[in-house]
């Protein structure tokens, strides 16, 4: 559904990706890991326009290089970044319908279900997403991209900073999501989470992918884990 | 009392007319991280259009061509200017404003030339409404005020009551979440920069008249602008008009009432020295508040810039 080839990405004058390969199918959880500062995020700002790159990045058969970032998403890529930014002065309902694209008809997801999912966020439905914990935060940026109705959705690091509780509450949601036929790119430190949920799993080190598998080839490799991500 | 009236009436005309531009300029700032240079000279070109228009078909749809063509004008700018320098950084983007100030004011110079053109309020305004005590209350003057009102209150309910208007608000801070969201954000930049120009463009149609239609009319409303947007905080429609008409009413309170620096200092209980022509200070007793008006709005700035750096209704975090 969505293959990545040969990527390279720039920041400026500095060159953060070097020839990345990646490729999602449609409905698989795939985990992305590594440490701070290995291109992971790039990776997917690539993806979705933001950055300046050269490669192709290829989803059901178009290329992805080279368009607008909002014409990415009206293909169907959905993008919920690391940095959780709500939309302060805005409600909830609103930054939820925000997340609506312009013409969309239906979808998988109605508002509905983001409160069935997450009573806070009704609760707290007409406040000033301001006022939002962090961890209702989250749900919120993640349940905005799903209103969009994207066929793949790229999720950076949705469980910093969140409680035990609040981080298995996103698990749910990132297997339901699943289960609704969406494909999910999972940006993640947390190694135990990635290799529950993930049907397969990529590590990137030095903006490269140093290894590919499946959660339990991971498991059975302790020189990755020990070279390229345990800190 | 009536005098205090009469002056409020004339803040209150200068204070919208800033607005006008403030508003503008305050969105544009805070969507796209440009402080625009050239926008006062959109304020200009509104003059200047509406002053070639009314020549042939009148003022009245002039009110209406003059800031379409500069709110025009001013897409183009952001679609063929700013939109492929923005790639080279903010102090790019600086000098392009400030390059397209000099070239609007050198066009207009060459295509009207250097001095003041004969531009008039309709005959149909130049009347006295109604007159407090012995002032009179031109129309036109309230007919600036209701042209103001209405488009700060068309541009609030846009802004809070329409989705377009949710779009930018998100915008205005997190334009890059917004457009991955699959909203069109290049085309809401050109969107908001045409608007934000034709504001500026009726602010120049409705003032012309009134403050003179000459080359030098940017320069002299441009930088009053800048210090309003300032106070009012960057991005805040609401800072942008608490701003202006604190700085409008400032400065026309400061320019009707003559009050000396003598007398205030007096009140006070100081008084001035035996020889005032060998006093160190003698220029502050022969200061007048008429003379000192003009420096007010920056004296009010540099206050702000001290006490809330981030303005009045600014955000902290912007």
């Amino acid at each position: 559904m969505l293959q990545i080839r040969d990527l390279h990405a720039y920041y400026g004058k500095s060159h953060v990706l070097h020839g990345v390969n990646m490729d999602i199918a449609r409905g698989e959880i795939v985990a992305l890991l590594g440490r701070n500062g290995v291109g992971r995020s790039t990776t997917c700002k690539a993806v979705m326009g933001q950055v300046a790159l050269e490669g192709s990045i290829r989803f059901k058969d178009q290329e992805l290089a080279g368009r607008r970032s909002f014409e990415i998403a009206r293909m169907g890529v959905g993008y919920v970044p690391e940095n959780r930014d709500i939309f302060a002065g805005l409600t909830t309902r609103q930054n939820l319908n925000l997340g609506v694209k312009p013409g969309q008809k239906g979808g998988r997801w109605t508002m509905e279900d983001m409160f069935e999912l997450f009573p806070n966020l009704r609760n707290r439905a007409d406040v000033d997403a301001a006022v939002l914990s962090g961890g209702e935060q989250q749900m919120l940026t993640m349940c905005r991209t799903l209103m969009g109705d994207p066929e793949v959705i790229m999720i950076d690091e949705p469980t910093e900073g969140l409680s035990p509780q609040m981080t298995q509450r996103v698990a749910d949601l990132l297997n339901e999501i699943s289960r609704r036929g969406v494909s999910i790119l999972l940006v993640e430190q947390k190694l135990a989470i990635a290799l529950d949920i993930a049907d397969r799993v990529y590590v990137m080190g030095h903006g490269q992918v140093v290894f590919e598998g499946t959660p339990d080839d991971l498991r059975a490799r302790a020189d990755v884990r020990k070279e390229w991500l345990e800190v | 009392m009536d005098l205090i009236l009469v002056t409020m009436i004339d803040g209150l005309v200068t204070g919208l007319l800033l607005f006008m531009l403030s508003s503008g300029l305050t969105l544009i700032f805070s969507m796209m991280g440009v402080l625009n240079f050239a926008h006062a000279s959109f304020y200009m070109l509104g003059a200047y259009f509406a002053y070639q228009i009314s020549r042939y078909i009148g003022f009245w749809p002039a009110l209406f061509i003059a800031p379409v063509l500069v709110g025009l004008v001013g897409a183009a700018v952001e679609r063929y200017g700013l939109r492929r320098v923005h790639k080279y950084g903010h102090v790019a983007e600086l000098i392009f404003t400030f390059g397209l100030a000099l070239l609007i004011e050198e066009v207009v110079q060459f295509v009207w030339g250097k001095g003041h053109v004969e531009y008039n309020a309709p005959e149909s305004l130049q009347f006295a409404l109604f007159s407090i005590a012995d002032y009179e209350i031109a129309a036109y003057k309230i007919f600036m005020i209701a042209v103001a009102a209405a488009i700060f209150i068309a541009l609030l309910l846009i802004l809070t009551r329409t989705r377009v208007g949710m779009v930018i608000q998100a915008a205005l801070t997190h334009p890059d979440t917004v457009e991955a969201l699959g909203h069109n954000v290049p085309l809401v930049f050109m969107g908001v920069f045409g608007v934000g120009s034709a504001l500026a463009g009726v602010a120049g149609v409705i003032a012309g008249p009134v403050l003179g239609t000459f080359p030098g009319m940017a320069v002299v409303l441009g930088s009053i602008v800048f210090v309003t947007i300032v106070v009012g905080g960057l991005g805040s429609l609401w800072g942008a008009l608490v701003a202006s008409l604190l700085i409008g009413w400032l400065t026309t309170f400061a320019a009707s009432y003559n009050i000396g620096m003598a007398d205030l200092l007096g009140a006070l209980g100081i008084e001035p020295p035996a020889d005032l022509s060998e006093s160190l200070l003698r220029d502050i007793w022969t200061l007048s508040l008429p003379q000192v008006g003009p420096i007010l709005p920056y004296l009010l700035m540099v206050l702000v810039l001290v006490f809330r750096p981030y303005g009045l209704f600014g955000n902290r975090d912007a």
